[in-house]
C-alpha cells in the first residue's frame, strides 16, 4: 500500500460527518460476519456429517442457516452500508445528515432488530420465505428503521441544487425501493396471498432486495470510491445514468425467474427471463464505465489495495452476471435450480462483490477513522488474498457441485448417490470458509493493532469511544 | 414535482417498482383468483384422518399427552379428530418453516429433468392455495429430496425413527437429528413430533394415487379400535 491511498484529506466538511458512528457501524458489521460465517460453518459440517453439535436444539444447523443468511442481509451488508452512508452523503451533499440523535437511534434500533432477529430465528419463530424469515414481531420495527434511514438521509440529498452525482441517484433509489421492498416481503407473501402467487411475490422480494437495497447502495458507493481514489473522474458519466435507469427499470421485472417451471404461468416466465438478460447488457455499460475509468491507473491495482478489493468485486461482478444471463434460461434451469451451483452463485454475490467492495472501503477508511496507517499492511494483503482465493475456490467448487448434482438427479440415480458425489466439493467448500474466515480474523487482529497506535485511542481512553 | 431532478426520480422509481409488483405479483394473482384458499380443516382428508389415528394407536401414551382423550360419542369423536389434525398440521407448518426444512427440502415437483418419474405428478396450482402455503413452501434447494409426495410412503415409525436419527435408516445421509421432538426416544414423540409427522403425513396426502410407487403396507397394530379397519 502507498502512500498514495492514506493521504489524509483535511476536508472542510469534516465536522459535517459522526465518524464515531461509521466506526461502530463497521464493527457492528465485522461482528455479524463472523456469526454469520460461524452459521455457515454449522451447516458445511453437517453436510459432511461432522456437525460436532449434532442434536442441540438452539445449535441446529437448520435454524442456524438462516441466521446465516439474515446477518449478512441485515447484520453485514446494512451495517457496512449505513456506516458507508454516514461516510459518503456529508461529503457530496456539503450538508449532515437530518438528525445525529436520529441516527444514533436508528443504530440501536436497527441492532435490536438483528439481534431480535437472530434470537427468534434461534428459537424456531421463522416465517417462510428466504430473508424474510424475520419473526413478525420485529417487522414493524425494522419497516420503521428503514423509514428513518430514509428521512435522515435523504433529507440533506434533496436540499442539493444542481446537478447530482450518480452516487446520490443510486442511494435516493435505494432508500425509497429498500423500504418498499421491505414491506412487499414481509407482509404480502405472510399474510394476504397464498400457494403460487405467493411463489411469484416471494421471488420477486429476495430479487429485489439484492437488486434494490444491495446493488444501488453498493454501485453508488462505487462510482464514489473508485474516482476518489484514483484521482480522476468516471470516465462516461452519460453511461453511468445508462447503467441508472437500466437498473431501475429491468432489474424489478425479473422476480418470477427464481421459480421457472413452476405452476406460475409461463409467460410471466419468459418476462422475466427476457428481462433478466437485458439487465446483463445494462451491467456490460456499468463494468466497461469502471475499467474505462482504470484505464491508464492499472498500477493501482498492485499499488493500492482498495482499488484492488473494489476491481476484484467488479471481476466478480462480471461473473455473476455471465452466469445470470445464463442460468435464468429453462435450458440450464432444468438441471441446476435447486443445487449447490445457485449456493455457489449467492457466495460469488453477496461475498465476492458487495462484501469484497465493503471490505474494501473499510481498508480505505479505518486509517482515516482511527487517524492511523494499518498496524500491519502486510497483513492488509493477508486478508484480502485469504478472502479473494478463499471466495472463489468457494464459488468454482460449488458451481460445479452444482452440475454433478443436477445430472446425478436427471439420470435417476438413488437419491443417495448425489449426497455421495457431493461430499468432496463440500469438504473442498469447508477449506474455502477457513480461508475466508482466517481473512476476516487477520483483518481483526490488524485492526485491534491499529487501533492500539491510534491518537484516538490514547486520548480518550477513558471516556471509551470504541468499544472494541 | 417534475421541476426537480429528484421528484422525476422518485416518481420512475416508484413507477417502475409499480410497474414490476403489478406483472410480477398482481398479474398472477388475478389469475388465480377463482382458486380459492383452503383452510387447514378443509385440507383433512381420509387419508391424513388415516395417519393421524395411526399416532393416536401407535403413540397412545404421547398422544394422550398431547391432545387428551377423544370423545366415545361417535359424532363427537369424528369432529374432535377432525379438528386436532387441522390443529396438528398447522403447528407441523410452523416447525416445518421454523426448522428451516425447507431450505433442503423442495415441494415442487418440476416436469423437467425426470422428475415426473421420481415423484410422480408434477405440481399444479391448485395444490398450493391453502393457508398452509403462506409463504408458499417452493423450497431452495434440495439436500434431501422433494416432500410434496412424501405423505403415505413411509409409516409414521419410519419418520420417526427418521428424524430422531436419520441415520439409523438411511446411511450416509447428512439430515440433522431431531431428538428434540421426542421425549428421550423414538417411540415416544412430544407434541411438536406428533406435529410434525402429521405435516409430513399430509404432503400429497390430496392426490388420487395416493401413496406414490413404494407398495404401503401398513405396519400391524395390535387391533382394539373400531374406527381401524378402514384402509
Amino acid at each position: 500500500m502507498t502512500n498514495d491511498s492514506l493521504t489524509r484529506d483535511a476536508l472542510p466538511n469534516r465536522e459535517l460527518i459522526e465518524e464515531r458512528l461509521v466506526v461502530w457501524y463497521f464493527l457492528a458489521a465485522i461482528g455479524y460476519l463472523f456469526v454469520s460465517m460461524l452459521g455457515g460453518f454449522l451447516m458445511a459440517f453437517q453436510l459432511i456429517r461432522h456437525n460436532p453439535f449434532n442434536g442441540i436444539e438452539l445449535l441446529s444447523p437448520g435454524r442456524w442457516r438462516m441466521i446465516h443468511t439474515n446477518a449478512i442481509a441485515y447484520g453485514f451488508l446494512a451495517n457496512a452500508f449505513l456506516g458507508n452512508l454516514h461516510w459518503i452523503v456529508p461529503r457530496l451533499t456539503l450538508r449532515s445528515v437530518m438528525s445525529r440523535k436520529l441516527s444514533y437511534f436508528i443504530f440501536a434500533a436497527w441492532q435490536i432488530v438483528v439481534l431480535a432477529t437472530a434470537g427468534g430465528l434461534l428459537l424456531g419463530e421463522a416465517q417462510g420465505l428466504e430473508w424474510g424469515e424475520t419473526p413478525v414481531w420485529i417487522d414493524p420495527l425494522a419497516q420503521v428503521g428503514l423509514l428513518l434511514v430514509a428521512v435522515n438521509f435523504m433529507t440533506p440529498i434533496l436540499k442539493t441544487k444542481g446537478p447530482m452525482y450518480v452516487t446520490l441517484w443510486y442511494f435516493l433509489a435505494a432508500f425509497i425501493w429498500t423500504f418498499l421492498t421491505y414491506a412487499m416481503g414481509n407482509f404480502v407473501p405472510e399474510y394476504f396471498v397464498a400457494g403460487t402467487s405467493a411463489g411469484a411475490v416471494g421471488g420477486l422480494f429476495i430479487h429485489d432486495l439484492v437488486g434494490l437495497f444491495v446493488t444501488p447502495l453498493g454501485w453508488g458507493s462505487m462510482y464514489f470510491f473508485v474516482p476518489i481514489l484514483l484521482r480522476k473522474p468516471i470516465w462516461s458519466h452519460g453511461m453511468s445514468m445508462v447503467g441508472f435507469w437500466g437498473l431501475a427499470f429491468f432489474y424489478p421485472l425479473q422476480g418470477i425467474h427464481h421459480f421457472l417451471y413452476t405452476p406460475i404461468p409461463m409467460f410471466l416466465q419468459y418476462g422475466a427471463i427476457v428481462s433478466t438478460i437485458a439487465v446483463e447488457m445494462v451491467v456490460l455499460t456499468v463494468i466497461v464505465n469502471f475499467f474505462g475509468t482504470l484505464k491508464g491507473s492499472s498500477r493501482a491495482l498492485a499499488t493500492n489495495l482498495p482499488i484492488r478489493w473494489f476491481f476484484t468485486g467488479m471481476i466478480f461482478y462480471a461473473i455473476t452476471c455471465a452466469q445470470c444471463a445464463l442460468q435464468t434460461t429453462l435450458t440450464f434451469q432444468a438441471l441446476i435450480h435447486f443445487t449447490d451451483w445457485v449456493v455457489g452463485h449467492a457466495h460469488l454475490v453477496m461475498f465476492g462483490v458487495f462484501g469484497q467492495w465493503l471490505l474494501g472501503v473499510m481498508t480505505y477508511l479505518f486509517p482515516r477513522l482511527l487517524k492511523s496507517d494499518w498496524a500491519s499492511p502486510k497483513l492488509c494483503e493477508w486478508h484480502y488474498w485469504l478472502s479473494a482465493v478463499g471466495l472463489f475456490v468457494m464459488a468454482l467448487d460449488l458451481t460445479l457441485a452444482g452440475l454433478f448434482q443436477g445430472w446425478s438427479w436427471a439420470a435417476l440415480q438413488p437419491w443417495d448417490a448425489s449426497i455421495e458425489v457431493s461430499q468432496p466439493f463440500w469438504i473442498v467448500r469447508i477449506w474455502a470458509g477457513i480461508s475466508m474466515f482466517s481473512g476476516q480474523i487477520v483483518f481483526c487482529v490488524n485492526l485491534w493493532k491499529t487501533w492500539q497506535q491510534s491518537p484516538l485511542n490514547k486520548a480518550v481512553m477513558s471516556s471509551a469511544v470504541v468499544p472494541a | 414535482m417534475l421541476e426537480s431532478k429528484a421528484g422525476v426520480m422518485l416518481l420512475a422509481g416508484l413507477a417502475f417498482f409499480t410497474l414490476a409488483f403489478v406483472s410480477n405479483a398482481v398479474v398472477p394473482l388475478l389469475m388465480y383468483q377463482d382458486q380459492r384458499e383452503q383452510t387447514a380443516e378443509q385440507l383433512v382428508n381420509g387419508n391424513l384422518r388415516y395417519q393421524f389415528e395411526d399416532l393416536a394407536r401407535r403413540y397412545p401414551d404421547s398422544f394422550e399427552k398431547a391432545y387428551g382423550k377423544p370423545p366415545e360419542e361417535v359424532v363427537e369423536r369424528e369432529k374432535w379428530f377432525n379438528q386436532k389434525t387441522a390443529d396438528t398440521l398447522r403447528l407441523g407448518r410452523k416447525l416445518y418453516v421454523g426448522e428451516a426444512c425447507w431450505h433442503c427440502h423442495s415441494q415442487f415437483v418440476r416436469p423437467v429433468s425426470n422428475e415426473e418419474q421420481r415423484w410422480r405428478p408434477v405440481s399444479r396450482s391448485i395444490e398450493y392455495q391453502n393457508e398452509l402455503q403462506r409463504p408458499v413452501m417452493f423450497g431452495t434447494r434440495r439436500v434431501g429430496p422433494d416432500l410434496s409426495r412424501e405423505g403415505g410412503r413411509r409409516s409414521n415409525d419410519w419418520q420417526a425413527v427418521h428424524l430422531f436419527k436419520p441415520t439409523s435408516l438411511s446411511e450416509g445421509s447428512p439430515m440433522p437429528e431431531y431428538p428434540w421432538f421426542f421425549d428421550g426416544s423414538p417411540d415416544k414423540p412430544n407434541a411438536r413430533g406428533l406435529a410434525i409427522l402429521t405435516y409430513i403425513q399430509w404432503l400429497g396426502s390430496w392426490l388420487e394415487s395416493y401413496p406414490y410407487y413404494e407398495q404401503y403396507t401398513p405396519a400391524p397394530l395390535p387391533v382394539e379400535d373400531p374406527s381401524s379397519e378402514s384402509q
